[in-house]
């Protein structure tokens, strides 16, 4: 199942040439739609040439197109990709600075490169500029860093915002791009009649355009249609990739290991209580989150917890452990990287530390200390919980 | 070795083809496209041979460049190499491989170096304020249905307009 890790699939050389080519079919596909020049980039600005936006917008589509078909009928796990974070101040800010600084230059960081390969001395000029402003801005930093930290709302999804669906999201997303083709067509045509007199090849070529757009609006009614797998039909594809970790217990975790992970300040611990509110009012952990399994197919509850720092670790607790195995299923294909459950739930609690004291006093169940490790044999349990960073590559571009 | 200049290809199929690859730079790598992320890494190795100390004490650049960690070794410095030479083969092929300098007809060679490096830094500043560039954050977030990515993208365009009527006499007639 996609996605695949290259590099730590293949290594480093392997892997960076995997990368490298990868760029290599980005700069070819700048190259040969124009993007190497300036002058044709900036008339995007002055609505004489819309082959910017154009491209650019089938760009997205295309790629948005082929990642939740792929993802609707199980051949990709969304997520697992890395979406960029919403930071909404700075990303309105810097996308201002960036247009102004767009229609100056001529380009954008991606196609002064392809500019400069292509022996353009503007381009290699405007180039040397970003890199000059690259570290301006992390010399001066430090005078707005509280802007730059501010509104951020991590993984947060136009769909999410919209409180629409992925597919019918991905539906308005093609029928708003074709509407900006056929507005960009409209408007070159409009110039090329006042300056020229002759019709624009929109004309000659109405009937490949109507017939892609078609296209394109099908494959997004599919997408709709089939909408995106909810964690119950994600399981059953991706049951292979993970079951291995519940049938050699690896996720399994002794209450002594819960206990060193509680009071280890290095580790963001949540836990989850599954039991009924009238066991878990009768006794909890302290700090315990009581909640249904149902609780956890619902996308927007879980992303907090796949949003959760790379320190972050979520331990299952249930009456049984067919209840925490179903939770660590629904999670873990929901892109949750550390996910644990105690064995046996509550079961062994009181037995094993109902009757522990520490200076002589007895220790307060709900939260027990670190110090009770000591009063166990150092083989009482195997450590099981490895904190891992899952989160992939990322900050291409940040 | 010169070659024929040939028309560029049609917006809509250079498109896709860019649509192509950013899907499959997701499909492989976990992540989509990007340039600013390298070229910050340049910078910072670049400011490494001038002075280690200071690179240590900036956090951005630390962050990248601390101590004897290279800035350079990184799958985004390929994927920034890559586009050049993807760039550079195209550019080839089709004719388009000449030392020349893009600009508007009312301006000066120099006046257009002038400005270009000045939109450079701008945009160099902007892409690491916005944490991406147009290909980084507006194409790939895009793609994604990332929120911040497009209120980005539209915040892009929106300041091209914006400034675009005072600065017409780079471009225009």
């Amino acid at each position: 199942m996609l996605p695949i890790d290259v590099l730590a699939d293949l290594g480093k050389p392997l892997g960076y040439l995997v990368f490298f080519l990868i760029g290599a079919g980005f700069g070819f596909a700048l190259e040969i739609a124009g993007f190497g020049d300036s002058r044709r980039l900036a008339a995007q600005f002055y609505l004489k040439d819309m082959t910017v936006l154009k491209t650019m917008f089938t760009g997205i589509l295309v790629a948005c197109l082929l990642i939740f078909l792929s993802s609707s009928i199980g051949v990709l796990d969304f997520s697992q990709l890395v979406v960029n974070e919403t930071y909404l101040w700075p990303g309105i800010i810097g996308g201002l600075i960036m247009g102004v600084g767009f229609v100056i230059g001529g380009y954008c960081p991606g196609t002064s490169l392809v500019s400069a390969a292509s022996l353009k001395i503007d381009g290699f000029v405007f180039l040397s500029g970003t890199v000059i402003g690259a570290g301006v801005f992390g010399e001066t930093i430090k005078y707005f860093e509280d802007l730059w930290y501010s509104s951020y709302k991590g993984r947060y999804l136009v769909s999410d915002s919209l409180d629409w669906s992925i597919g019918a999201t991905v539906l308005g997303v093609t029928i708003l791009a074709l509407v900006f083709f056929y507005a960009a067509e409209k408007t070159e045509e409009f110039f090329r009649k006042k300056e020229t007199g002759e019709p624009w090849s929109w004309k000659i070529t109405k009937r490949s355009y109507i017939f892609s757009a078609i296209v394109l609006v099908l494959t997004a009614i599919v997408i709709l249609v089939i909408g995106q797998p909810d964690p119950i039909r994600k399981w059953k594809m991706m049951e292979s990739k993970y079951s291995e970790q519940l049938t050699s217990k690896a996720v399994f975790i002794h209450p002594l290991e819960y206990v060193k992970t509680n009071n280890d300040a290095s580790i963001k611990l949540i836990t989850l209580d599954l039991r009924t509110a009238s066991e878990f009012d009768a006794f909890h952990i302290f700090g315990a989150v009581n909640l249904k399994l149902d609780n956890l197919l619902d996308p927007k509850f879980v992303s907090q917890y796949a949003q959760l720092p790379t320190n972050g670790v979520v331990i299952l607790i249930a009456d049984k452990d067919e209840v925490s195995v179903k939770a660590w299923e629904y999670l873990k294909v929901q892109g949750v990287v550390n996910v644990y459950i105690l064995e046996n739930g509550l079961q062994n609690w009181t037995k094993l530390f109902g009757n522990l004291k520490v200076h002589g006093k007895p220790i307060n169940l709900s939260s027990p200390p670190s110090d009770i490790l000591e009063l166990f044999p150092k083989n009482t349990y195997t450590p099981k919980i490895k904190v891992s960073c899952k989160k992939h590559g990322g900050g291409l571009c940040g | 070795m010169r070659r024929t200049l040939k028309p560029f290809t049609n917006p809509y199929l250079a498109g896709t083809i860019l649509g192509i690859v950013l899907f499959l730079a997701f499909a492989l790598t976990h992540s989509g496209l990007g340039a600013s992320g390298a070229i910050g890494r340049i910078q910072v190795s670049m400011t490494k041979v001038v002075s280690q100390n200071h690179v240590d004490k900036v956090g951005t650049f630390a962050a990248i460049g601390a101590g004897d960690r290279n800035p350079l070794d990184h799958a985004s410095v390929l994927l920034l190499l890559g586009t050049f030479v993807g760039g550079m083969i195209s550019a080839w092929y089709n004719g388009r491989m000449k030392l020349e300098i893009f600009k508007g007809p009312k301006i000066s060679n120099p006046q257009r170096l002038i400005f270009a490096l000045i939109g450079g830094i701008i945009m160099g500043y902007g892409a690491r304020f916005a944490r991406g560039c147009t290909s980084g954050q507006a194409l790939t977030g895009g793609a994604v249905l990332s929120f911040g990515s497009w209120v980005f993208m539209f915040c892009v365009f929106g300041g091209g307009y914006a400034m675009a009527y005072f600065v017409r006499r780079l471009w225009t007639n």
